[in-house]
């Protein structure tokens, strides 16, 4: 049982970690809009300008 | 039926068709059809695909002057913008913004807005955040970009309360992990702490201790950070004398901190860190969740306050000048182009204006108004452009009363809740006493267990879950009907909706649109009813009479030149070289030689004609046509037992007509406000409880008077201001399904609230004597709240796979290539 004295004060590490990095995606306002991201990848479509759209909008 | 390709709205005859994707799609009127073209021709068409609801129907007002101007004036951008290091960026609060699809296509269209740097759009709030550089454009730019969508930018202060909220809502998030991290692993310990009790293997004392210490070191950021708010808040309540909910959940963390800490320290005794945890976690976690409910409903407020212009034109020796609204004055002179918004109240001084009260009495129809009146911030100048001496400006003006109104009513609490909360701070008294009661008796029999006894006392006996049963279920029911469209301002309402018997409508508004609609076009020469059509909306073009903006759907291949228009009477003008008269009955017949010929019977509200210098050509009927899924409403309504009404101001055959199309028995035609609050008062004497569903003031006195009032969301804000349920999207079918939630909730509630109080009241007495340790009493009254939270979250909505009316148009051949 002695590997609970390096085993415990490890996950309290990861704890403290985790508390970490939730406050920073908090700070960063990563819970501020739970629902517009998942649009976000609609992003890489490429600009209206590129090759793909005009021509798609050819074929129409 | 065919709806608007853009808005959903229905077509009323509209002929317009806008170009999307290589295909002609139906739209309602001009403003959506330049959005589609605008959005197609961009190539984002796939946002037709992607959005899960209507978009919002552009505002006219939009297409026919340039507001966004005056933000490109340094001066005036400064107060909204925030520049550092040449990038420039604001916060805007966007109105329409309906969906995540709508947050994707203003991204897509600022992207291309040349020097535009970063741009988020939070479809939850409704808010942007955009920045740029500060040379290459600026806030004008942005906000016309926006416009051009078809949704209503307001540049925001960027110190409004807005960034309290999100600053409270991330504080909230952060106690919520810490509380919660920190009670996993204090309750990992103590599991196996307990598990070695039961099976009464002996602990080594070393490891013991050692678990201790961690679960003090875990335990003491938990008590410090995300506990701080019940012992500042049990501080206050202490200082200032009064017992709270604070006030025993405050002692008991500080009593059962101390002793576990002063055990630790010894290595001797009980420890209590889970239950500290424990009991910090769930309290943590229902202030959250009724945070959260409070920001959601402060969100109408927002709107109505926005309802003023930033820019106003002073007038000064003859000079024009635009000016921030805040630094207007009394006795300073503006002048008021036509469409826009008054920007304080104040005396008129032009001849003859103009207005749309709307926002004051619901009524769609322009007003007119005479010298020396005085008139209202926010109302919108539908005439000539107008000067105004100003009366009163920010705070005094009536918008402002009635955004207060509407702020009051949102901090009072729901009579069960208030019952509760009464009854809860007397409990907290008799717990407080017999705490000590228990303290002083054990001391006598077993000074060893007093301390546990007490703790366990002050732990079970905390009301937290009586005093969270009926808010954690008006939080998810609130919650449930917001995304259904309906804001619950009143929280009394939820409770009276459940038991009503009745629901009143008024008519115009309500059941129907309250918009003038051109329903028919007769012909009464030998001039055929299309081409009658064509030069009607060509005449009518001119004129911004209400009647004449149901033209407006229609398109026309003719223009009308030497045109003069008639205040309240109708317009003249050429059309390919002949002069024709447009208008009402009197004004046109007046002007045609020939003998009126008979005109059809219309069950319509208002007849306008067409005639030339010979004779009548036309008649056009417009009506006030029903909303949507009006008469489904009713018959959902009667099947709850709930009987319908329509009590309305209008004639007696409009309102027949529209009693008949709904299938309403009782229906009452031409009451005065007056005659409509004797009617209800006479059936609540009766013992009816009765709903009122208006959207004007001339409702205001019936929606006072009501068991519960609603108000339609284009309605009046002095409706809103009165009214316990907004509909703000005006969709009826929501109706009868907030009434079956509110009987849902209503039963909820009081299952909460018997289950808290059993509990509370069968534990206290075992916890007195002892049968309870601290621990399994901080389990006890967690779980006692988390069962009442659970029992609430049945009121949420189920989660549904998001269906898109879009997703009913063949989809161009685009999509399926992709696929494929």
């Amino acid at each position: 049982m002695n590997i609970l004295y390096v085993l415990i004060p490890l996950s309290l590490a990861l704890v403290a970690l985790a508390c970490w990095g939730f406050f920073w995606a908090v700070g960063a306002g990563q819970f501020d809009d739970l629902d517009s991201p998942a649009w976000e990848m609609l992003r890489d479509e490429s600009a209206p300008a590129t090759p793909v759209v005009e021509q798609s909008r050819d074929d129409a | 039926m065919t709806v608007c390709f853009h808005c959903g709205e229905p077509m009323n005859g509209s002929r317009l068709q806008a170009q999307v994707e290589g295909q002609a799609q139906p739209v309602c009127c001009r403003g959506c059809q330049a959005v589609a073209e605008l959005i197609a021709g961009s190539g984002l068409g796939d946002f037709y695909r992607y959005r899960n609801t209507n978009s919002a129907r552009p505002d006219d007002a939009t297409w026919q002057h340039d507001p966004w101007r005056a933000y490109a004036e340094p001066e005036l951008a400064a107060q909204y913008t925030v520049t550092h290091e040449g990038v420039t960026s604001t916060t805007l609060v966007i109105d329409g913004l309906r969906c995540p699809a709508c947050s994707w296509l203003i991204d897509k269209v600022l992207q291309r807005q040349s020097g535009v740097r970063e741009i988020s759009v939070n479809a939850a709030t409704g808010r942007a955040h955009i920045a740029w550089a500060g040379d290459t454009c600026n806030l004008a730019d942005v906000l016309r970009a926006i416009a051009q969508l078809g949704y209503q930018p307001h540049p925001m202060d960027p110190t409004a309360v807005v960034r309290s909220h999100q600053e409270e809502r991330r504080t909230g998030l952060k106690r919520l992990a810490v509380s919660g991290l920190g009670m996993m692993q204090v309750m990992m310990f103590a599991v196996s702490v307990y598990a070695a009790e039961i099976l009464g293997e002996q602990m080594d004392p070393t490891l013991l201790s050692y678990f201790r210490i961690i679960s003090l070191l875990v335990t003491t950021p938990v008590m410090l950070y995300a506990g701080a708010p019940f012992l500042m808040g049990a501080w206050h309540a202490m200082r200032a004398r009064t017992v709270s909910m604070d006030v025993p959940v405050g002692i008991a963390l500080m009593l059962a901190y101390a002793a576990s800490v002063w055990n630790t320290l010894r290595g001797t005794g009980e420890v209590y860190f889970d239950s500290i945890t424990m009991f910090i976690f769930f309290l943590t976690l229902g202030r959250y969740v009724q945070m959260s409910v409070r920001q959601r409903t402060a969100a109408l407020t927002d709107a109505l306050a926005r309802q003023l212009p930033a820019v106003a034109h002073r007038m000064q020796d003859e000079q024009i000048e635009d000016v921030p609204v805040a630094s207007l004055r009394p006795q300073d002179v503006v002048l008021v182009r036509r469409g826009e918004t008054l920007p304080a109240d104040g005396v008129l001084l032009s001849t003859d204006a103009q207005l749309d009260e709307s926002m004051l009495t619901g009524e769609s129809l322009g007003v007119r108004r005479q010298p020396g009146e005085r008139l209202a911030a926010g109302t919108i100048n539908t005439g000539q452009p107008l000067r105004l001496k100003i009366c009163a400006v920010g705070a005094d003006t009536t918008l402002s009363h009635i955004v207060g109104l509407m702020r009051r009513a949102q901090t009072q609490r729901p009579a069960l809740s208030r019952h509760a909360d009464a009854a809860a701070a007397r409990f907290l008294r008799y717990v407080l006493a017999g705490a000590g009661a228990t303290c002083a008796a054990w001391m006598v029999f077993d000074p060893s267990r007093a301390f546990e006894a007490t703790l366990a006392v002050l732990v079970v006996a905390c009301p937290c879950a009586f005093a969270i049963a009926t808010p954690a279920a008006m939080a998810a029911a609130t919650s449930h009907l917001a995304r259904q469209g309906l804001l619950v301002t009143d929280p009394d309402a939820l409770e009276s909706l459940a038991s009503i018997q009745h629901m009143v409508f008024d008519k115009t508004g309500t059941l129907t649109r309250g918009e003038p609609q051109l329903t028919q076009t007769t012909s009464l020469s030998e001039l055929n009813a299309d081409e009658a059509l064509n030069i009607a909306v060509a005449l009518e073009r001119a004129s911004e009479h209400p009647l004449a903006r149901s033209f407006a759907a229609h398109d026309s291949s003719k223009v009308a030149t030497a045109i003069t228009t008639y205040t309240g009477r109708g317009v003249e003008g050429d059309v390919a070289g002949v002069r024709y008269r447009i208008g009402s009955p009197e004004f046109v017949t007046a002007f045609s030689e020939a003998e009126p010929p008979p005109l059809p019977a219309t069950s319509g509200d208002s007849m306008v004609l067409l005639g030339d210098a010979r004779q009548v050509l036309a008649c056009f009927e417009i009506r006030d046509t029903l909303r949507l899924q009006a008469a489904a409403t009713i018959d959902a309504l009667r099947n709850q037992g709930i009987q319908s009404q329509i009590l309305s101001g209008d004639s007696p055959t409009a309102v027949a007509n529209i009693a008949a199309q709904c299938n309403i028995i009782d229906h009452f035609a031409r009451h005065s406000p007056q005659q409509k609050l004797t009617h209800l008062q006479t059936l609540q004497r009766d013992g009816a409880r009765i709903a009122v569903v208006g959207d004007g003031v001339n409702d205001a006195p019936m929606l006072g008077a009501a068991n519960v009032a609603i108000a339609m969301g284009r309605g009046a804000a002095l409706a809103h201001a009165g009214a316990g349920l907004v509909l703000v999207n005006d969709h009826l079918p929501a109706l009868p399904q907030a009434v079956a939630l509110a009987r849902r909730t209503l039963r909820i509630a009081r299952q909460n609230l018997l289950w808290a109080a059993a509990y509370n009241i069968g534990c206290l007495p075992l916890a007195a004597l002892g049968f309870i340790p601290p621990w399994l009493a901080a389990a006890g009254m967690s779980l006692s709240s988390i069962a009442v939270v659970l029992n609430a979250t049945r009121l949420l909505p189920t989660r549904k796979p998001h269906v898109s009316i879009s997703a009913e148009l063949p989809l161009p051949p685009k999509l399926s290539e992709r696929a494929a």
